[in-house]
């Protein structure tokens, strides 16, 4: 059966302890997708056998099962596609099609319009569609992502160390723990999931505590619309991410790392599988193991991604206790994004202060962008920071843009008199905006910005835990509200009320999903006037 | 009482709307408002549940924190200054009760009722096309009444049923976003699932919708009369464990049975039999 080929032959004599019960319950999720991709739903038979094994009560089980997107609890068929209607998707024209599921961003951005298929059976096949990733229209001054498209054959060992690969982490291990640190500090590397969290910081937190074991979590659930640069970076070259993996592990303390990977990139499954597989012994003690989600945009959330790690719904913690005390299982836990850990290789190498001379004194390194939208050449590009939006989209193509949503949905729209903002984190928050995971959507004359903003409060009523209930209601009363707005049928506050729900949002949800949930139809309103009298 | 031989806990010194006020280190700022006297509103909050603060009826402005902080688990802080009554916390309460006055049937929620008075709360602000919380009300069973009409998702039935309290685990959060909803495994009714009806989700359910099946007939039939209602207390006849009863009792009749939180025995829970198993008392033989 496909739970025990994920959870080992049943055992009577070993599952029946109280002890048990806490340490299996993390494989609730893998189990249920195990069940779902070799029949294509989860049955009544498969969630009683998945409870029964790991103990796990079956309200709970019930609860868990159905918080994910992509597990149905109905029979359906094995063949299954979901169509990306998200931002950059709608844009190129995207359809759903009799039989398809609708599906928000994909990560596919720069192929859209995109499509996700899931195939169940004896050996499940997955797909994106199209499955050709375009390559990079950038050559010149690559750091990140110097090997990609370079001939390095991202599911080779021996390739990846010929290009340079693992001298980092052999550097790493020469300098010692307190030494990467110290680099790291220097560096002023920020996180690039979007909080731009100091990396050194949070990992001299975790180096200090006293409280055993250490974990190292890599967020790669990126989900926010627009954005698939991780998935570039997992696919094309995965080693790298488990190499600066055992670097902010040495660093950290930790000896145990998880990869929380979106569902929908089965590409990146199974190229990083692969690079794990692979360098075992490289990793000398450090064990990796890659966690799949099931559809899920909330469990990009650091505290949501350790409740779906650890088998309960993704629900999203309250902070404080932060992570770097109370994280994954209740230990000291140290999360970076894909992105972030990237850029560890080069700190590591270069040293900090070396790292720390390209880009802005506040904002150090270079910045993936994710461009997608009305551009000639979608796809991702990197820059130094400080480089301005104008020329980022120059490099992309893009003639007059109306209008660009930079950072996702959980970011803000712009109009063209910012076109000359140098994006770095300082300007950026000055302006009022964000860079977030860099997304840059950009928006023609032509496009239906009244549209995008519709689909927007869509994907947050859709993708909100529902836990609190600002995020749960307010999602819902902004979406009807932008509903009646474009219909030209507003109520007489409407305007009024709608950033009422945005404050509170805000100001009182648990998470950064409500807390950003109006940022861009509230941008939309003020800095472009959309819906104005 | 409990006898404590852990270490003397430190006291911390924190300011809520100007007043100082010392606290034991790990109290949180509710402890402190209450200390006070500051009114705090809560819903999920519960004296013998732990904080899931999700409700956010509770919260309020810490200094220097870039949002606003649920009172009922933040712990307080060494010269944490807070502010329960400011625009932005006034806000928010108010904006959290329109949107479960919204979405939620309250009519049996007293507690919220009176928050959204105090608030000056309009839940019709959002209009009559506003979507609502809609389900089937689910009478299963003689003994209670679920009716997730009324549920404004605290959480406070799934924590005494699971690990809280009762650790049947027969009732979890279902669902995601506004489709959350509590659910039996599979969503099965309440007898083919592992419920053993102590009622201890009834009793510390805010709203209304889970309720005693006694107390639902009763509203149906327009004879539930809370205001003359007498609670007796006694102490449960079945076994030797000693938990205290209060019997409310309308009309000369047992309507609904409960037990002091502050008991050291049940914190205000019980089984079945001390719950629901009143009839005997006034089940007279007919002459």
């Amino acid at each position: 059966m496909a739970i025990d080929a994920v959870l080992g032959p049943a055992d009577a004599t070993s599952s029946r302890t109280a002890r048990d019960d806490r340490t299996h319950r993390h494989m609730l999720l893998p189990a249920l997708r195990a069940a779902q991709q070799r029949v294509g739903w989860v049955s009544e038979g498969a969630l009683g056998y998945a409870s029964r094994r790991l103990r796990v009560p079956p309200a709970d089980a019930y609860g868990v099962a159905t918080f994910y997107a992509l597990l149905s609890l109905e029979e359906r068929p094995a063949d299954v596609t979901h169509v990306c209607t998200d931002l950059s998707c709608a844009l190129k024209g995207a359809t759903v099609g009799p039989g398809e599921h609708a599906s928000p961003c994909l990560g596919l951005c720069e192929r859209a319009p995109a499509k996700y298929r899931t195939i169940a059976g004896p050996e499940p096949h997955e797909e994106q569609i199209p499955a050709e990733s375009p390559p990079l229209h950038q050559r010149e001054g690559l750091r990140l992502l110097k090997r990609i498209g370079a001939g390095v054959d991202p599911e080779s060992l021996d390739a990846y160390v010929a290009a340079g690969g693992f001298a980092s982490l052999a550097r790493a291990r020469e300098l010692g723990a307190e030494a990467v640190l110290q680099q790291i500090v220097e560096s002023r590397l920020l996180g690039r999931g979007g909080a731009a969290f100091p990396t050194g910081v949070k990992w001299e937190a975790v180096a200090r505590q006293p409280a055993q074991p250490h974990y190292l979590v890599c967020n790669a659930d990126e989900s926010e619309p627009g954005t698939f640069k991780d998935r570039v970076l997992m696919e094309q070259d995965p080693f790298a991410l488990v190499e600066s993996m055992t670097i902010a592990a040495l660093a950290t303390g930790s000896t145990q790392g998880y990869i929380y990977v979106r569902a929908e990139y089965p590409l990146a499954h199974k190229r990083l599988q692969n690079a794990i597989d692979r360098t075992t012994e490289l990793r000398d003690g450090f064990e990796i193991e890659l966690r799949i989600g099931a559809g899920a945009y909330v469990c990009g959330e650091e505290t949501a991604l350790f409740q779906s790690i650890e088998g309960f719904r993704g629900e999203p913690r309250n902070k404080p206790p932060f992570p770097v005390e109370v994280g994954l299982f209740g230990k000291p836990t140290a999360v970076n994004n894909v992105e972030t850990l990237f850029n560890v290789l080069d700190v590591v190498a270069e040293g900090g202060e070396e790292f720390a001379s390209v880009g802005t004194e506040a904002s150090t390194g270079t910045r993936l962008f994710c461009v997608s939208g009305c551009v000639e050449r979608p796809g991702l590009y990197e820059l130094p920071f400080g480089a301005t939006l104008r020329s980022l989209l120059e490099l992309a193509g893009s003639a007059a843009p109306k209008a660009v949503l930079l950072g996702g949905a959980a970011g803000a729209f712009v109009g063209p008199e910012l076109l000359d903002l140098p994006l770095t984190y300082e300007d950026t928050r000055a302006a009022g905006v964000t860079l977030g995971s860099g997304v840059v959507i950009v928006y023609d004359e032509q496009s239906d910005l009244v549209a995008a903003l519709l689909r927007i409060a869509e994907f947050f009523r859709d993708e909100s835990c529902g836990q609190c209930v600002p995020c749960r209601v307010g999602t819902v009363r902004q979406e009807e509200a932008l509903h009646r707005l474009a219909a030209g049928r507003p109520h007489p506050d409407e305007l009024a009320t709608l950033a009422e729900v945005a404050q509170v949002m805000r100001d009182a949800s648990i998470c950064g999903l409500g807390q950003t949930a109006a940022n861009a139809v509230a941008s939309a309103i003020t800095n472009l006037g959309v819906f104005a009298a | 009482m409990t006898i404590s031989i852990a270490a003397p806990k430190k006291m911390i010194e924190l300011s809520v709307d100007g007043q100082p006020v010392r606290v034991f280190e790990g109290s949180t700022i509710l402890d402190a408002c209450r200390m006070l006297g500051v009114e705090t509103p809560t819903l999920c909050y519960g004296d013998t549940l732990t904080p899931v603060n999700v409700c956010r009826v509770c919260v309020v402005e810490v200094e220097g924190a870039r949002t606003l902080v649920p009172s009922c688990s933040r712990e307080a802080e060494e010269g944490m200054v807070v502010h329960t009554d400011s625009e932005r916390v006034r806000l928010s309460r108010r904006l959290v009760l329109e949107l479960l006055g919204s979405s939620v049937d309250l009519s049996t929620a007293p507690e919220a009722l009176a928050y959204i008075e105090e608030y000056g709360a309009n839940p019709s602000r959002f209009g009559p096309e506003a979507a609502r919380v809609e389900h089937e009300i689910k009478i299963d069973n003689d003994l209670y009444v679920r009716d997730y009409n009324k549920c404004i998702l605290c959480y406070k039935c799934v924590s005494a049923c699971g690990e809280d309290h009762q650790n049947t685990f027969a009732i979890a959060v279902a669902g995601r976003g506004f489709d959350s909803h509590i659910s039996t495994e599979l969503d099965v009714e309440l007898p083919e699932s592992a419920c053993v009806y102590c009622g201890n989700c009834i009793a510390v359910c805010p709203t209304g919708a889970l309720m005693s099946k006694a107390e639902y007939d009763k509203r149906v039939a327009g004879t539930w009369d809370p205001e003359n209602e007498n609670v007796v207390t006694t102490v449960c006849p079945y076994c030797g464990v000693g938990c205290n009863l209060e019997l409310h009792v309308q009309d000369n009749e047992i309507v609904n049975v409960t037990s002091p939180h502050d008991h050291d025995v049940t914190e205000g829970n019980l089984c079945i039999k001390g719950r629901f198993g009143y009839e005997f008392v006034q089940n007279r033989p007919k002459h």
